[in-house]
């Protein structure tokens, strides 16, 4: 043993090597690049705007005020409408809630089929279904609007929910097959024996023990729905316009004085519910955008 | 033949995804009550007959009857079959109880029915205890019974086995073969067990099933098996250490035909040849038991002692506890004898062995057919 | 129910057949009609509504022609070739950082994901506000005493488009690092202990073994990456609009608006073709590296 050391000997050094505080340095200086934007939202929906004129975007409120936020909810302006992003907020739920359960419902049910009951040509349409997933949106807009034209429910929230269903099935699909089919393959053949039918064993076997997926699946919805711009604009019609839509046109509103303030907490508000579930789900999140990455 | 006593009746049936021949034009019939094994090594078809029987798998050619009524294209439920898998299957988010009654209440049985059906099934396993737990918390064994219990549930008249002891350790596998001879004993319902485990096979099986490449290389009793088996595959597939095996070629030696290994004449006077003795210069495979070979030198009688002795050195032991696998050679190819583990050997010493022909196997080298 | 006879090729595995509807009408109909109706109308001269009349390439001529759509182009090829260099580097060497055993591991994590679940839209709009060239960090940076400081992204044509890359990137990486960190994780912890015992340094084991046998996830990443790219329009709605004049345009913006807001269908229509056959091709190789031919095994 060394004479010099003065520290008990132990299997790890306590004290901070140049390389651990390297490393310690690099993490700190990447955090503060991911929670300045964070920090700048929130202190500025908390400021009043002739100290956003006087300050630097960075300081915190000297006096803070609620106000930005009370006006961005109820009152901020779209074009020619002050209500606020209130309407935009239910108009995401109307949207979310029904896109999230129905594209989840036929997906799960998909990818259950696709793993236990394979018939001709499955392996097909899933392998159409994956690669179609890569094909821009752009390229399937117009006739999509063609189609929902003919079908009547162009501009209406039967449209957009039928639009979350299509877009998200690839990888919900993908996500519930590859589930299914690491479950034990002998619960399936045992039900089979039981005389259970292709609904029975899906609701009464496999989906009881499937939460987790059902979890992450919700969670990726959520957050993909809610996040959604293009076929909101697109699909949803005017008056079904959700908070992203409704948030850049008050943002990017050409008309009237800039508020800042209650632009900044407008943008949080719209960012609140991904971020909630985000925080509350934590490695099912996590889960669910590996689950994207990861081929089947 | 006598078809009111065929339980499962497997008939000319084959399988194959594309190109690829899982089953090839398999026949099996399968006696009210009896026990029987189907063995083989892994990939050899036994698992995939199984499924077949049970329905869970469409097969290409051939038909399948259970209790003399085609089932071919039935439903699994509908072939009154249960089967018990390797990692049992039981519903994980269901209670012991709800596991039995599942099958019965998806075919809309009336609750006093089930209950008294599951009552009666959990008496003759003896889990009533256990009938509101969740499978999660039972031991392996309890899960075996679960496991047999919901095929007993539904009244079937064959039970399938994939498997079922694969997954545990040696202990438990020993003491639930045990119980399931017991339960067989008890219920004498026709049994279809799949394993690959040769003890498994001889402890339980009334007849075995040898199988190899999609095909039945012998059905037959398990001392049959043991001591004739057909072909080269099967002697060797079976006991443990391994059949020791000496290619040599057929010599006339005394009059009567004889083995040459490497220039040691082995003579086949005592031997029961299957059919007629093979012409000289025949290419041939001698078996040999480790447990068929005698030591401790020839009888004081020679006349009354039906073995040939050798005498050669010992190259290595193994001691195994009750045993001791004595290795040594024949013509220079090595030969392992079973001896008494109190006998003691040693390395380099000389070692006179004497090998029983009457029990011995003998096959064509080219084809491994046993002759 | 008779056990005797086959049944029928229509009726087995009826229900999963019915079940698979949806996939099968998504797919066909979807994926592959629209498609098809596409790329077909891309060679006609349709305007406002579509029509029959064939014109051979005089769409993609004259797109080609378009001042609008080569500066799409070009902001795309800029955006991708660094996101995708950015992303994958940073992203790397985070998740590689936090692999290192390190306390709050969790918490890191979680800050650097958290703009990931967060909308391109308020992405744009967050960056749009740090980046202004009146309140911004321009602006904060001079009131620090150093009065010539230039940093205004937004308002400069030739450096908007690395405006739009930071916010992208913000958003984006946290992704990447995700993946890399379960790849990182799914390296063989005696790949460590055998590198440490044989004395070589750690950032020489992550170039010479880590780094080629993550190559998986770094092509899936690729991928992942690259088809975010030529879907790039949120952000730029919301943090540019386009502009400043047409100096941050992108390919999908270029469709939607000569589709939906200026009815010019054909055009539309081609630019989405184009946009088609660049995904095409950074696919194919993807497809045969992963699916082609089959590893002797």
């Amino acid at each position: 043993m060394s004479v010099t050391s003065v520290e008990p000997s132990g299997a790890r050094p306590r004290r901070l090597s140049p390389s651990r505080f390297m490393i310690y340095a690099g993490l700190f200086v990447a955090a503060v690049y991911y929670l300045l934007p964070l920090y700048v939202m929130v202190v500025t929906s908390l400021k009043g705007m002739p100290e956003i004129r006087l300050g630097n975007i960075f300081s915190p409120p000297m006096e803070i005020t609620f106000q930005p936020w009370v006006t961005a909810w109820d009152s901020a302006c779209t074009g020619l409408y002050c209500e606020g992003l209130k309407v935009g907020f239910w108009n995401s739920m109307k949207i979310l809630i029904p896109s999230v359960i129905v594209s989840i419902a036929i997906a799960s049910v998909n990818g259950y089929a696709l793993s236990n009951w394979k018939f001709k040509g499955s392996e097909v349409f899933f392998t159409i279904l994956i690669i179609g997933s890569f094909i821009p949106y752009q390229v399937m807009l117009y006739p999509l609007v063609i189609i929902m034209r003919e079908l009547g429910i162009f501009g209406t929230l039967t449209a957009i929910i039928v639009v979350h269903t299509i877009f998200g099935m690839p990888i919900l699909t993908l996500l519930f097959r590859n589930y299914f089919a690491a479950l034990p393959v002998e619960l399936f053949k045992a039900a089979r024996v039981d005389g259970a039918g292709f609904w029975q064993i899906f609701l009464q076997v496999l989906a009881p023990m499937s939460l987790p997926i059902f979890v992450v699946a919700v969670i990726l919805q959520v957050t993909g729905i809610w996040n959604d711009f293009l076929f909101g604009v697109i699909f949803a019609g005017t008056e079904n316009y959700p908070m992203t839509v409704q948030l850049n046109n008050i943002v990017n509103a050409t008309q009237g004085v800039k508020e800042y303030n209650v632009n900044m907490a407008a943008t949080i508000l719209t960012g609140a519910v991904p971020l909630i579930i985000y925080f509350l789900s934590g490695r099912y999140f996590v889960r669910g955008i590996a689950a994207g990455a990861v081929k089947g | 033949m006598n078809k009111h006593n065929v339980s499962v009746s497997v008939q000319d049936l084959s399988l194959s995804f594309g190109t690829l021949t899982i089953l090839k034009q398999l026949n099996l019939d399968i006696q009210e009550g009896e026990f029987l094994v189907l063995l083989g090594p892994s990939g050899c078809g036994k698992s995939t007959l199984l499924n077949c029987i049970a329905g869970l798998l469409d097969i290409t050619e051939g038909r399948i009857f259970i209790k003399g009524k085609n089932v071919t294209w039935a439903e699994p439920k509908d072939r009154g079959i249960g089967m018990v898998f390797q990692s049992y299957a039981l519903y994980p988010q269901m209670t012991v109880e709800r596991n039995l009654s599942f099958g019965l209440r998806v075919s809309g049985m009336d609750k006093a029915e089930i209950d008294k059906r599951v009552a009666r099934a959990a008496d003759i396993l003896q889990i009533q205890p256990l009938l509101h737990r969740k499978p999660g918390q039972l031991s392996g064994g309890q899960r075996q019974r679960v496991a047999i219990g919901r095929a007993l549930v539904r009244n079937v008249d064959v039970f399938l086995f994939d498997e079922p002891l694969s997954n545990l350790d040696a202990q438990l596998r020993a003491e639930l073969r045990v119980e399931i001879k017991k339960l067989h004993h008890s219920l004498g319902n026709t049994m279809i067990y799949v394993t690959h485990d040769q003890i498994e096979a001889m402890t339980l099986a009334d007849r075995i099933a040898v199988m190899k490449g999609g095909v039945i290389q012998q059905l037959d009793a398990p001392h049959e098996i043991y001591n004739r088996p057909v072909n080269r595959f099967v002697a060797g597939f079976l006991g443990s250490p391994a059949m020791t095996f000496l290619d040599g070629t057929i010599t006339a030696a005394n009059g009567g035909p004889a083995v040459n290994i490497n220039g040691t004449v082995v003579p086949l006077g005592r031997y029961g040849f299957a059919g007629a003795a093979p012409e000289a210069g025949r290419p041939v495979t001698l078996g040999v038991r480790p447990e068929h070979i005698a030591v401790g030198g020839a009888s004081p009688e020679p006349e009354a002692d039906r073995r040939h002795w050798v005498t050669d050195k010992v190259t290595l032991l193994e001691p195994t506890g009750a045993d001791t696998i004595v290795w040594s050679e024949l013509g220079g190819l090595p030969i392992t004898v079973r001896v008494d583990a109190e006998k003691h050997f040693h390395v380099g010493e000389p070692f006179a062995y004497g090998l029983d022909l009457t029990r011995a196997s003998l096959f064509d080298k080219a084809s491994g057919d046993r002759l | 129910m008779s056990g005797d006879r086959r049944p029928s090729g229509l009726t087995r595995n009826l229900n999963a057949k019915i079940a698979a509807v949806p996939m099968i009408l998504t797919a066909l109909v979807v994926f592959v009609g629209c498609s098809i109706w596409s790329i077909g109308y891309s060679f006609t001269s349709s305007n406002s509504l579509p029509v029959n009349e064939f014109v051979g390439l005089a769409q993609y001529e004259r797109l080609f022609k378009t001042s609008r759509w080569i500066v799409s182009l070009k902001n795309i090829a800029i955006y991708g070739v660094f996101s995708i260099f950015f992303s994958l580097t940073m992203g790397f060497l985070l998740a590689a950082l936090l692999d290192q055993k390190v306390r709050f591991e969790n918490v890191f994590r979680t800050i650097f994901l958290y703009p990931f679940a967060l909308s391109f839209i308020v992405t744009g709009l967050v960056w749009q506000w740090i980046l202004n060239p009146t309140f911004g960090i321009e602006h904060v940076v001079r009131g620090l005493g150093f009065e010539t400081f230039s940093f205004a992204p937004l308002s400069d044509r030739n450096t908007v488009i690395y405006a739009l890359l930071i916010a992208g990137l913000w958003q984006g990486t946290g992704l990447v690092m995700a993946i890399m960190l379960a790849g990182l994780r799914g390296v063989d912890e005696e790949i460590w202990k055998a590198s440490r015992v044989e004395g070589i340094p750690a950032w020489r084991v992550y170039v010479s073994v880590i780094i080629p046998m993550m190559k998986p996830v770094f092509v899936t990443t690729l991928v992942l990456i690259g088809s975010g790219i030529v879907r790039l329009y949120d952000l730029v709605i919301a943090m540019t609009n386009g502009g400043p004049g047409a100096s941050s345009e992108v390919p999908a913006k270029y469709v939607y608006d000569f589709m939906f807001s200026r009815g010019n269908l054909g055009q539309g229509l081609a630019a989405s073709t184009i946009m088609l056959i660049v995904v095409i091709t950074i696919m194919i190789p993807w497809i045969y590296i992963e699916y082609g031919p089959k590893k002797r095994a």
